[in-house]
């Protein structure tokens, strides 16, 4: 009966203790390497820097913390076109602002 | 037990409609982001100076508590299809703990500033200029929301204890556990933008 009461598009697919620990390692590297970075003077650079940075370690929590490289495509599809819009709005709104006469 | 395995239970969808909800905040918090880099490039000057009377040290140590945090959430789910429940509680319950001294820094951190007198309102911040009221306008305004989620997250996972210690959440039945992480994620993930913004571009 238990096999019933499972749904039918779980993925059997359990991510080991090790691989969320590796992660963690990683994310708290990168966090002081942005620390750093940011304490050198890199001028213009740094906000550069910084922003890739914070996006390199959304990306690690979205695909394996959020489990969206073991989901339906759909989802990271969907992700992606959000925070692509948001960074459009953020693009073009600034564009206005930098070159208004 | 016959009529209850008959019941319909489709997780992909709840969590489809855990992410629907988790696109609102993300375009919530990305409306807050649109606002900070117009005021930033308008105020630049008072922007740089503003920005490095914010403790990176105490920035940083919560950053990485929450990362820690997030780690330990996912890591319950894994507890979980392996039918630990004690290994579950153990992880939820570090989260929490995580979680609580997240909020007791920024309590620190905010008293700090109150008590410098500066806060939205006071006249010690207006005195400073517009710049500095626009800084600590949007850092009070984006980590005091961002203060609520976490509040709202620590709600969230308590109640997801209570099920999983009365075996509501099970190995075969846990999206609830899994849509709270992902709520947990995302609050993550913003600070991941926040800590950044406010703490290190000076």
């Amino acid at each position: 009966m238990k096999s019933m009461e499972k749904t039918v598009n779980e993925k059997d697919h359990i991510i080991p203790y090790r691989k969320f620990l590796h992660i963690l390692i990683l994310l708290i590297l990168l966090t002081l390497t942005s620390v750093a970075l940011t304490r050198i003077y890199l001028g213009a650079l740094t906000v550069a820097l910084a922003l890739i940075i914070a996006a390199v370690k959304s990306s690690f929590v979205l695909r394996i913390f959020m489990h969206l490289k073991f989901e339906s495509r759909l989802f990271t599809v969907l992700v992606t076109f959000v925070v692509l819009l948001i960074c459009a709005v953020i693009t073009i709104t600034l564009l206005d602002y930098l070159f208004r006469q | 037990m016959i009529a209850k395995s008959e019941i319909y239970r489709d997780d992909l969808a709840s969590k489809f409609g855990m992410w629907l909800f988790l696109f609102t905040e993300m375009l919530l918090f990305g409306g807050l982001f649109i606002v900070y880099s117009v005021y930033r490039y308008r105020n630049s000057g008072a922007f740089h100076l503003a920005a490095q009377e914010l403790s990176v040290t105490i920035g940083t140590i919560n950053t990485i508590i929450l990362l820690t945090s997030s780690t330990t959430i996912a890591m319950s789910i894994t507890a979980i299809r392996k039918q630990d429940k004690r290994m579950a509680l153990l992880l939820i319950g570090i989260t929490i703990i995580l979680g609580l001294a997240f909020l007791v820094n920024k309590y620190f951190e905010w008293g700090e500033h109150i008590r410098q007198h500066i806060y939205p309102g006071s006249s010690v911040l207006s005195s400073r200029g517009q710049g500095d009221v626009l800084f600590y306008g949007l850092y009070f305004f984006m980590t005091g929301l961002h203060a609520l989620h976490i509040i709202v997250g620590l709600i969230f996972i308590g109640f997801v204890t209570t099920f999983i210690s009365i075996n509501r959440i099970n190995s075969d039945r846990y999206v609830l556990l899994e849509n709270c992480g992902l709520y947990w994620h995302l609050v993550d993930m913003i600070w991941i933008f926040l800590f950044p913004l406010f703490y290190l571009i000076t």
